[in-house]
């Protein structure tokens, strides 16, 4: 069983959730990475999501365009975050860590290439943003021949032939963007979310993340009682920025951020 | 007909190129765009409609001019110019916007957004919006803003906000980005008007088949003023959306030899230029796989242009298989070429072109200067330039 598969299964036999932070891979430096992958762990994160930066993410907001900026300014590189995943897992072989990104970096770098020293690293999943299912036909069959999960996002824009096109090629996890719009946007709205992902279950067994809009411990709780796992991103990212020339101070706030959301997901629970 | 004129294929790609690489989010807008597209481009109706717009508001046809005087400076080919600078607001791109803006009105979208470089599809796109009635949004990288404070002004006296975009290079590129994030965002109501051949699917398509009235037109107008089609039709490649107008009606007729001019800058060897036809290689941004200028890891790499409207880091997917497939050839002019060619038109010809087209008018000479007084050479003069004074005046020390 995949790593990811187990951390639900987990859960699931718990009632509780998934905490799934997102941090841009080398920011505000690539020293920063695998000791903050460590602390998150540490307070209750159950998957890691780590950004490939790109030069030209279209999908994000401001906060996590400049995250990428950060990162790039220190020419941090895939071959360099699939080193930090292999560093990560000398000391935790358990929780999975999925790369996000844009495609021209993995492209670049080679599918076979890529996936074989992700599967090497011990990677658990590959999440492109700008790779829909019509197009990712044989990137998903390299990760899949590899045992690797490739993530699949669903939004409200979504059809519902979409909706089946996308459960039917996702693996490991289908991540639901909240809402319209890039990272970092406006507040989330449950009630919306609730409906779609009922639709999204009729065709699927595989466990719901929900991102985009989640910033506070509250919100998180609200979208643990209607999901599988709470995806948070763009306020994890700001306080790195904010503190850019402090990491350690930036990882505090991280690590207090995600340490209240996991209280009140598991109180609410 | 030879594959390349069917193309694209169904899911929007040319051979490999093309195709829809966005997020989930843009699909259900796209596959409601090419289905709106696809009924409205074969109704008569809409045909009819785009058709009286290109002749009392744009004033189409453009001439065909035999420019006898450049023609005999070089002493080769004679060399006639598509003058698309004479339309209404200076370049080819008010063809492509009309187009797409009477696609936004059949699908009662009330707010339009527009990336530009130059600022010349930024003012076409503020044109039409101004004419119909809808709210417009231009996003300008702040570079360009300094080197287009004309265009910029032009724009907000025709209704437009422009949204200056920081980020990046911030140029086109980055304006193309933040135009995406705004449509991701504001999908509902917004439609985007993409000013170059590329995007994702059907954009290429669409601005394809809006912008090959240029072809068509030159295609018929050289039949009627020397009896037969050009050996050479040449035309200046950023994004391509002039070049792809112009060779696509020429696709089957294999032999006129089409030449893209890219921005070769400050020479190949320098790496600043915006050649990624000439010096690059396959990759993705902006919703399709065509040739890009990227670094070893997969990040875009910064251009160099005088001209803002070809300081562009891709190019249209279907120039990508025109290239492939040795259709179309692909080459540069630097700076200082295109420079020379804009004066040279100035002198010689009593017009002022666009430097984006100066590039094409440079190749051209240099090739029409190898052939035969029997053989032509149509150069499209894809705009004027009167946008460009400051740079110009700037390069010679001058101040306007």
């Amino acid at each position: 069983m995949s790593r990811i598969a187990a951390c639900f299964d987990a859960l699931k036999a718990q009632g509780r959730q998934a905490l799934i932070p997102y941090v841009t891979a080398g920011d505000p430096n690539p020293q920063v990475t695998v000791g903050l992958m460590h602390q998150m762990v540490s307070v209750g994160a159950d998957i890691i999501e780590l950004g490939i930066p790109f030069s030209d993410p279209m999908a994000d907001g401001p906060v996590i365009q400049l995250a990428c900026e950060r990162a790039l300014s220190h020419n941090t590189s895939l071959a360099m975050i699939l080193d930090m995943v292999a560093e990560f897992r000398q000391q935790n072989d358990t929780t999975p860590v999925v790369l996000m990104g844009y495609l021209n970096t993995v492209e670049k770098m080679g599918y076979e290439t890529f996936v074989a020293a992700a599967k090497k690293v011990a990677l658990d999943g590959v999440l492109l943003v700008d790779l829909p299912p019509e197009e990712g036909a044989e990137f998903t069959q390299n990760l899949h021949q590899a045992g690797l999960d490739a993530i699949f996002l669903i939004t409200p824009t979504s059809t519902e032939e979409r909706i089946k096109k996308i459960c039917a090629i996702g693996s490991g996890y289908l991540y639901y963007v909240s809402l319209k719009g890039v990272t970092g946007g406006a507040m989330i709205d449950t009630d919306d979310v609730e409906e779609k992902l009922a639709l999204v279950k009729q065709h699927t067994q595989l466990p719901l993340g929900v991102g985009f809009g989640i910033r506070d411990a509250d919100s998180a709780a609200r979208v643990a009682q209607i999901a599988d796992g709470v995806v948070v991103g763009s306020v994890l990212v700001s306080a790195l920025g904010d503190n850019a020339s402090n990491p350690e101070k930036g990882c505090a706030q991280v690590v207090d951020t995600l340490s209240a959301m996991r209280q009140a997901m598991d109180t609410t629970a | 007909m030879i594959e390349a004129a069917t193309l694209p294929d169904a899911d929007g790609h040319f051979g490999p190129y093309g195709g829809r690489f966005v997020s989930e989010t843009l699909f259900a807008a796209l596959d409601e765009l090419r289905d709106t597209y696809d009924l409205l481009w074969q109704s008569p109706a809409f045909q009819a409609e785009f058709d009286l717009d290109m002749a009392h508001y744009v004033g189409r046809p453009s001439p065909l001019y035999h420019a006898k005087r450049l023609t005999d400076t070089y002493g080769g080919a004679q060399i006639y110019l598509k003058r698309e600078d004479l339309n209404h607001t200076g370049a080819h791109k008010i063809n492509n916007t009309i187009g797409q803006a009477l696609l936004a009105k059949h699908m009662g979208k009330p707010r339009i957004i527009a990336e530009t470089g130059a600022g010349q599809h930024g003012v076409a796109s503020a044109t039409v919006a101004a004419r119909l009635g809808l709210e417009c949004v231009v996003y300008m990288g702040v570079e360009d803003i300094r080197r287009q404070a004309q265009n910029v002004y032009r724009m907000k006296l025709l209704g437009a906000t422009v949204v200056g975009v920081t980020s990046g290079t911030q140029t086109l590129k980055d304006a193309l980005n933040e135009a995406m994030r705004d449509w991701v965002t504001n999908v509902d109501n917004t439609y985007y008007i993409i000013g170059s051949a590329a995007g994702p699917h059907p954009y290429p398509k669409i601005v394809r088949d809006f912008q090959s009235i240029m072809g068509r037109e030159a295609r018929r107008q050289s039949l009627e003023q020397t009896g037969r089609l050009p050996d050479a039709v040449v035309a200046c490649v950023g994004g391509g959306s002039n070049a792809i107008g112009m060779f696509h009606p020429f696709l089957e007729d294999k032999e006129v030899r089409l030449i893209g001019v890219e921005a070769g800058g400050n020479g190949l060897e320098s790496g600043q230029h915006a050649a990624p036809l000439s010096a690059g290689t396959p990759g993705i941004l902006h919703g399709n796989r065509t040739y890009l200028m990227s670094d070893e890891n997969g990040q875009i790499l910064p251009t160099h242009s005088v001209s803002a409207g070809l300081d562009y880091p891709g190019v249209g997917p279907e120039h990508s298989y025109l290239k492939d497939t040795g259709r179309a050839e692909y080459v540069i002019a630097t700076d200082t070429e295109a420079l020379d060619s804009f004066r040279e038109l100035c002198l010689l010809e009593g017009i002022i072109p666009a430097l984006e087209s100066s590039h094409a008018v440079a190749y051209a000479c240099k090739m029409a200067a190898q052939m035969r007084p029997d053989q032509t050479v149509v150069v499209n003069l894809s705009g004027r330039g009167d946008k460009d004074m400051q740079t110009v005046a700037d390069i010679d020390g001058i101040k306007v």
